[in-house]
């Protein structure tokens, strides 16, 4: 069992929780993840690494509510425990001092680009942190990214805070401009980390994203996360998560994130409607996207 | 030591059998009773009843006490065959489990998964006239016997050594060497990547064939002794090798499997609703997607599913893919029925049961639905060649002979490689070229000194008894390692 020390609200479904797990975060690095059960009935899920606090052996993950168990998450009140944490999982962010590089994050992204930047910044580089959300209340973790980044643009889709417009806006002007990055880091959702990709190839910029399928083990037994880089099927899990973002064929990722959709919608309309569920108004309240009208 | 002990052994003169070999060759073997296969196609709960008390007496008498023994060295770990079945005529059903335990500590586990037609059974001599004693399900009775009547007794252990040993991954190698060394007095943790323990025994190997409720007895049984588990921990990631010898470890055994599902690399592969056996496995096992009012993992549900492959694990994921509600399952295996690696009787129970077996047939091409989903494969059908390297007459494909099966749902199931994690965060440790980790057939130790290794991470995808059989060899390998070289 795991315990969880924190469990706060900080955006519209977005949440962030703190777990002591002392072994893990002596080992874990940026890039990596781990995978957690909330109960024992309870599906496997993938979380990023959002913050290692090696001192107290506190691992931050920043989850947005999008189903049962990301949902099932939020009930869990500080002091009580999840059943399990295992990790750290794939293989931690690639590296090195290339002199300046960029950090890109879109929503529930902005949260593992964060110590990301820290590592960049660790190895002696200019560090360069663009993140982007729907609206102000979406961004998040300004004060963390601050504290890292040399420059640091937050971008909305409705004008509400910083630029108005998409990361990749920030980052094709910063690139005509002439600023020499060495490296890029785009994680955010699939369509984000495309069009990134899409855009750094004409530059020749180097650009990792870090992929997100689904997953069950998290060690290379199941396949399921099976991702196709350059034409070549890769695990996530193990050869990943972060793959060069100009090799990655994200119609494919996007193709079968989607296919347990329809059982996913019902565990959680089953979840909304049960009256015994601890969930908070404001999870009650979720919509999916495409249910908004 | 035990092998020596066997042939020294006096033959009993007289056993509690008084029947006359001619009678107790008259006597049918006995067959366990089973759920109709019109029903369990529909459930997950085991297949055979088992023996009742009297099929078992009945079944025991058949053994000829051949002075031969030829049956012990038909089982890997050579169990005393002939007088576990004497202490069953005497009634001491628990004395019999106890004397199985002697040389392997999961009877109730192999007693239902042992391919006993090619190993004990086979070289039965009352199979040479008739059929073979069913050994097999004599062990499940007394191993099932001993414990639903409560009989299972925690062995003595000696007093503590001092020396503590890592034990990775919890599949039927890791959890011998754990129950042996323990009983030596050794301080024992196993250390499990999955939240549950029990290795294909709990993830692969579904609930109809053998109940989970078993594998967690055998791991209860274990931690009541003493031995630690930390599951949810994987090594080589967590801690590598070398780290839990600084943590105090005096010696590691490796036990973890063959973990990578092999795909087969042909157009279409990554479509959704085509599945590697190990994930399909362990949604629908480990995870219990097979009942969504309790748990919440999610598995697609075909209507028309083929399974690729012919072994063991095709035949328990088209059984699995039929409950979960197919109205056709296919079993497409490129050779012919009688080169297929599954036990009979699993082909058999597959039968009954109504899966379908597109044999002499290979898939060269998934088609997509449009949608990302798999709606058919394109196949070829393939003809017997000259025998290759395995001894199996290679199939060839016949040209032109392509054809379309409609299937929403495929399972591949041709084989695991090695999973990689280990060997590539342990310097030193030898593997071979196709990733298996090299290790000394009596002593299992490998390239490391201190590192011990057996199971399917040795010898690649093989059968639980060997695995157990290597944790045995093992532990007793270790033992001496831990007494004679590591000093306290
Ligand atoms: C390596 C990795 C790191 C991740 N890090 C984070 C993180 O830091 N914060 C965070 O909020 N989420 C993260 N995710 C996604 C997270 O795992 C899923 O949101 C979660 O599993 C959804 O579970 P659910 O039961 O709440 O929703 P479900 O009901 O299972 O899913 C709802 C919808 O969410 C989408 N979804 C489901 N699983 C995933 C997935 N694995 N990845 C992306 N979308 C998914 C699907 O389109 C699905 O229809 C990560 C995923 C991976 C693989
Ligand atoms: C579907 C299926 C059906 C089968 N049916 C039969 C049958 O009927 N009869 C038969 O005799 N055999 C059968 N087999 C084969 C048999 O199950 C295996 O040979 C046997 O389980 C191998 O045992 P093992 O202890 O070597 O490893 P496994 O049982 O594979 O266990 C290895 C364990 O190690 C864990 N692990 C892996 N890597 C790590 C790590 N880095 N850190 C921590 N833990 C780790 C894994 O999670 C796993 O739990 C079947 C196999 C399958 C897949
Ligand atoms: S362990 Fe397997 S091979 Fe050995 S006696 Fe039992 S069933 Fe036969
Ligand atoms: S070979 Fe068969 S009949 Fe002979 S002792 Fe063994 S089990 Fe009994
Ligand atoms: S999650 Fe199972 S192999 Fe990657």
């Amino acid at each position: 069992m795991i315990k969880v020390i924190e469990n706060l609200q900080i955006g519209p479904m977005v949440w962030k929780m703190l777990v002591e797990v002392p072994r893990l975060v002596a080992k874990a690095k940026a890039g990596q993840f781990v995978i957690l059960r909330v109960n024992d009935k309870g599906e496997r899920i993938p979380m990023s690494i959002a913050g290692l606090d090696k001192d107290k052996g506190l691992l931050t993950i920043i989850y947005q509510v999008v189903g049962k168990t990301t949902a099932l998450m939020t009930t869990v009140q500080p002091g009580e425990e999840i059943s399990d944490c295992v990790g750290p999982l794939g293989l931690p962010s690639h590296v090195e001092k290339w002199g300046t590089a960029c950090v890109v994050g879109g929503g529930i992204g902005i949260a593992p680009v964060y110590p990301i930047a820290q590592a960049y910044k660790e190895a002696g580089n200019k560090v360069i942190t663009i993140v982007g959300a729907r609206n102000k209340g979406l961004l998040f973790y300004e004060d963390e990214h601050k504290s890292v980044a040399d420059d640091y643009y937050p971008c909305t889709d409705d004008g509400s805070y910083g630029h108005h417009g998409f990361v990749s806006d920030v980052l094709k002007k910063l690139l005509d401009d002439g600023e020499k990055i060495g490296m890029i880091m785009a994680i955010g959702p699939v369509p984000m980390m495309k069009v990134v990709a899409n855009l750094t190839k004409d530059y020749n910029v180097p650009t990792w994203v870090s992929l997100n399928p689904l997953m069950i083990d998290g060690t290379g037994m199941c396949g399921g996360c099976r991702v196709s880089i350059g034409g070549e099927t890769k695990f996530a899990c193990v050869d990943g998560p972060d793959f060069d973002g100009h090799m990655v064929d994200f119609d494919l990722l996007t193709s079968r994130l989607g296919a347990y959709k329809n059982q996913e919608r019902k565990a959680m309309k089953k979840l909304l409607e049960d009256p015994k569920c601890r969930l908070t108004k404001a999870v009650k309240e979720f919509k999916y996207p495409d249910e908004k009208a | 030591m035990i092998d020596k002990e066997k042939k020294t052994k006096a033959k009993k003169p007289k056993g509690p059998n008084k029947l006359k070999p001619k009678d107790r060759m008259k006597i049918p073997r006995q067959d366990m009773s089973a759920q109709d296969p019109k029903d369990r196609a529909h459930n997950f709960n085991e297949v055979p009843f088992g023996f009742t008390e009297e099929q078992a007496l009945k079944e025991a008498a058949r053994c000829l006490e051949c002075p031969k023994e030829p049956c012990i060295k038909g089982c890997p770990v050579e169990i005393d065959i002939p007088e576990f079945i004497r202490l069953i005529i005497s009634k001491d059903y628990a004395a019999s489990a106890r004397k199985i335990k002697e040389t392997n500590s999961l009877p109730a586990v192999c007693g239902r998964v042992c391919p006993q037609e090619e190993q004990c059974e086979a070289v039965c001599i009352t199979g040479k006239k008739g059929k073979p004693v069913a050994i097999g399900h004599l062990e499940r009775f007394v191993a099932d016997y001993e414990r639903e009547n409560n009989l299972v007794e925690l062995p003595e252990i000696a007093p503590p050594t001092g020396r503590k040993v890592a034990i990775v991954g919890s599949g039927p190698a890791g959890l011998t060497v754990a129950g042996d060394l323990i009983k030596f007095g050794h301080s024992v943790t196993i250390f499990e990547a999955l939240h549950k323990p029990g290795g294909v025994l709990v993830y692969g190997i579904p609930e109809f064939r053998l109940p989970k409720s078993i594998v967690q007895a055998e791991c209860d049984f274990l931690a009541d002794m003493g031995v630690e588990f930390q599951n949810s921990t994987v090594i080589g990631k967590m801690d590598t090798i070398d780290e839990l010898f600084e943590m105090g470890y005096d010696a590691v055994f490796i036990g973890t499997g063959a973990g990578l599902p092999n795909f087969m690399g042909i157009p279409g592969e990554n479509l959704i609703a085509i599945y590697s056996a190990n994930e399909y496995l362990t949604r629908s096992n480990l995870m219990r997607a097979f009942d969504p009012d309790d748990y919440d993992t999610p598995i697609i549900r075909g209507k028309n599913i083929a399974v690729l492959g012919g072994g063991n694990t095709a035949m328990d994921a088209v059984r699995t893919g039929l409950r979960l509600g197919a109205d056709n399952a296919y079993i497409v295996y490129r050779r012919s029925r009688i080169e297929m690696p599954a036990r009979i009787e699993e082909v058999h129970h597959a039968e009954e049961e109504g899966i379908q077996f597109h044999l002499l047939c290979n898939p060269i091409r998934f088609i997509d639905d449009g949608k990302g989903w798999v709606k058919g494969m394109e196949c070829l059908k393939m003809e017997l060649g000259e025998p290759d390297a395995s001894g199996r007459r290679r199939p060839v494909p016949i040209e032109g002979s392509n054809f379309t099966l409609d299937v929403d749902l495929v399972v591949v199931a041709i084989g695991n490689s090695s999973n990689p994690l280990i060997p590539q965060t342990t310097p030193g440790l030898d593997c071979n070229k196709w990733g298996n980790i090299i290790a000394d057939d009596n002593s299992l130790l490998t390239s490391r000194k201190g590192v011990y290794a057996g199971g399917d991470i040795v010898t690649g995808g093989a059968t639980v008894i060997l695995a157990a059989g290597a944790g045995k060899k093992a532990a007793r390998a270790m033992h001496k390692y831990l007494m004679e070289e590591v000093k306290k």
